[in-house]
């Protein structure tokens, strides 16, 4: 014990493993833009932001050469390689020239949880996230979470026990939701508490949110297009 | 979009000590959860970023055979509050890990930025502070060991100098083993607060009601985070009834510093010292009464 098992594990938990990873892969050529961005429909076309498109400033000194970085990453488990703006937060990116409009902008200084997108399985808020920091990074928002059409046994359970009215924040806690489940550990009606405590509901009053929550977590299980995990959840439904 | 004017990724320590010689103006960003915060709030304009967060050197943290633990700077909230090892042996910091922000903060947000940040609110200040913690601080011109006391020099500032990293942050065996603390953080809200005061206390336990060794620290009770010197003085070897309890509490005010903002007046503030001082004292006598450690 006194080596420090957990402390030593700190280093190798994800958020740390992929950032060296990311390094490698900004001069990898296995991922060649064409391959990556082909998969996506639509995305071609905005994928890449031309050199014209970057917003400048009369006498800043911006120029396209040091504002722009190329950064390869999934969304949804569909391989991305663009350039995006040093300026951008994954926010930008994401929902401005990717579309996916599940990510939603609401205090934009990392209060409300609404833009919150999954990177490499962990919660966080991509308004203050920079979009270069996604380089080699494995992204999911709520798009990514049903499959053929059907919900996921997460989002499910937020339509079972009605904790949506504007929906304005629920792609977020469905994500956080979604990473408490596929963590397969236990957790407290108090520590659900805690593991939402990042997202802001204007609306619902947070009881049925607790409650879908609490639902999907303990019956456990999930499905999503890229992974295959346990399909417990499925039973349910 | 951000106002950033340029943005540079350090790829190995030396070699981000070099870069900062060379680019006095550059922003050092790591987690970025006050830095991207300051230049949406247009405090920072035109930055130059130098990112730190690809150093593997400064992510996570050891045990030597000794006990010494040296947290990484770039260690997030998240993963002390994960950390089996620091749960069994320095709960109190994992119990300040998790008051910090929310989760996705938690996930993001660094260790080293907390600290460097110096704000009077953070939530490592007093529990590091009560565990007499020490930074080490790299430049390219060598390292410097400075006392975390010793760090904070004013609101929002600290002995950090030009071309210096916090490259790591030093808890001796000899300040958590046997000691027993608590966190209390006062704020408004559960979650997603900031501190209107924070109180970190650690002490040992002797036969069940005698402390030895308190330490007492406080965040957002003066214009940096500080210890109380004089209520620790008065603790030693004292046998923790209500009115002793009570006593430390009032002596602890002493060494405040506190003002009125807009979250609390300045009276309120001294009340809350004189009220959850001793209330964490009980906490941390308790936690020595259970299982027996900090
Ligand atoms: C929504 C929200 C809620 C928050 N809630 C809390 C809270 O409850 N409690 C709390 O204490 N804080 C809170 N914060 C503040 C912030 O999250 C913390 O201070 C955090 O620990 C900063 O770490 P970071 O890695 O994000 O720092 P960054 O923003 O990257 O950096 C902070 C400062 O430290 C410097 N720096 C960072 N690392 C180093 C290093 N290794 N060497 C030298 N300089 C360095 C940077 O140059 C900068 O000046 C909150 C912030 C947000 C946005
Ligand atoms: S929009 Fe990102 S946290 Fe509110
Ligand atoms: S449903 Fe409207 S904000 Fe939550």
């Amino acid at each position: 014990m006194r080596e420090g098992k957990g402390i030593s594990e700190a280093m190798r938990m994800p958020g740390v493993k992929g950032l060296s990873e990311a390094e490698g892969l900004s001069e990898a050529e296995g991922m060649s833009e064409a391959e990556g961005m082909s998969e996506v429909k639509g995305i071609s076309e905005v994928g890449v932001m031309r050199m014209s498109e970057v917003k400048r400033k009369p006498g800043d000194g911006t120029t396209p050469e040091n504002v722009l970085r190329k950064i390869s990453f999934t969304v949804n488990g569909k391989a991305l390689t663009l350039y995006v703006d040093i300026r951008e937060s994954l926010l930008e990116v994401l929902r401005e020239r990717l579309g996916f409009t599940g990510v939603k902008k609401g205090c934009g200084v990392g209060e409300c949880g609404a833009c919150t997108v999954l990177v490499d399985g962990t919660p966080i808020d991509s308004c203050i996230y920079l979009a270069v920091w996604a380089d080699g990074r494995e992204i999911r928002t709520v798009e990514g979470l049903a499959v053929d059409g059907q919900l996921s046994p997460v989002q499910e359970a937020f339509v079972e026990e009605g904790a949506i009215q504007c929906g304005f924040c629920t792609p977020g806690l469905v994500l956080s939701t979604t990473a408490l489940a596929e963590s397969g550990k236990e957790y407290s009606r108090e520590e659900i508490k805690r593991e939402l405590s990042g997202h802001f509901c204007r609306c619902t009053g947070y009881q049925n949110i607790l409650k879908a929550a609490e639902r999907a977590v303990h019956e456990g299980g999930h499905r999503c297009a890229h992974c295959e995990h346990e399909r417990e959840g499925e039973k349910r439904i | 979009m951000f106002n950033i004017s340029k943005y540079d990724e350090a790829g190995s320590l030396d070699g981000a000590l070099e870069f900062l010689s060379e680019h006095p103006a550059a922003k050092v960003i790591a987690g970025g959860t006050d830095v991207v915060i300051k230049m949406q709030g247009g405090k920072l304009r035109e930055v130059e970023l130098f990112s730190i967060r690809g150093l593997a050197e400064l992510k996570g943290s050891k045990c030597s055979p000794d006990g010494a633990v040296l947290l990484g700077p770039l260690v997030t909230f998240s993963q002390i509050a994960g950390d089996p090892f620091l749960q069994d042996n320095i709960p109190v910091l994992t119990q300040a890990a998790l008051s910090m922000g929310g989760p996705q903060i938690r996930n993001i947000a660094t260790i080293g930025g907390n600290i460097c940040n110096g704000a009077v609110s953070a939530d490592s200040a007093p529990t590091l502070l009560a565990l007499n913690a020490e930074l080490r601080l790299q430049s390219a011109r060598g390292e410097r060991k400075v006392p975390l006391r010793e760090f904070y020099l004013g609101p929002g500032k600290v002995d950090l100098r030009p071309g210096e990293l916090l490259t790591g942050i030093m808890v001796r065996p000899e300040e958590y083993l046997g000691y027993h603390g608590h966190y209390i953080k006062f704020a408004m809200r559960k979650a997603m607060d900031i501190a209107t005061l924070g109180v970190s206390v650690l002490c040992r336990v002797e036969e069940g009601k005698v402390l030895r060794g308190v330490r007492i620290a406080l965040g957002v009770a003066a214009p940096t985070p500080i210890r109380c010197p004089e209520a620790e003085a008065f603790a030693e070897g004292k046998t923790a009834s209500a009115e002793t309890l009570r006593e430390i509490g009032r002596l602890a005010v002493r060494s405040t510093k506190a003002r009125t903002s807009w979250r609390a007046s300045q009276e309120y503030r001294e009340h809350l010292v004189a009220e959850l001082v001793p209330r964490a004292l009980q906490e941390a006598m308790r936690a020595a009464g259970g299982e027996g450690n900090a």
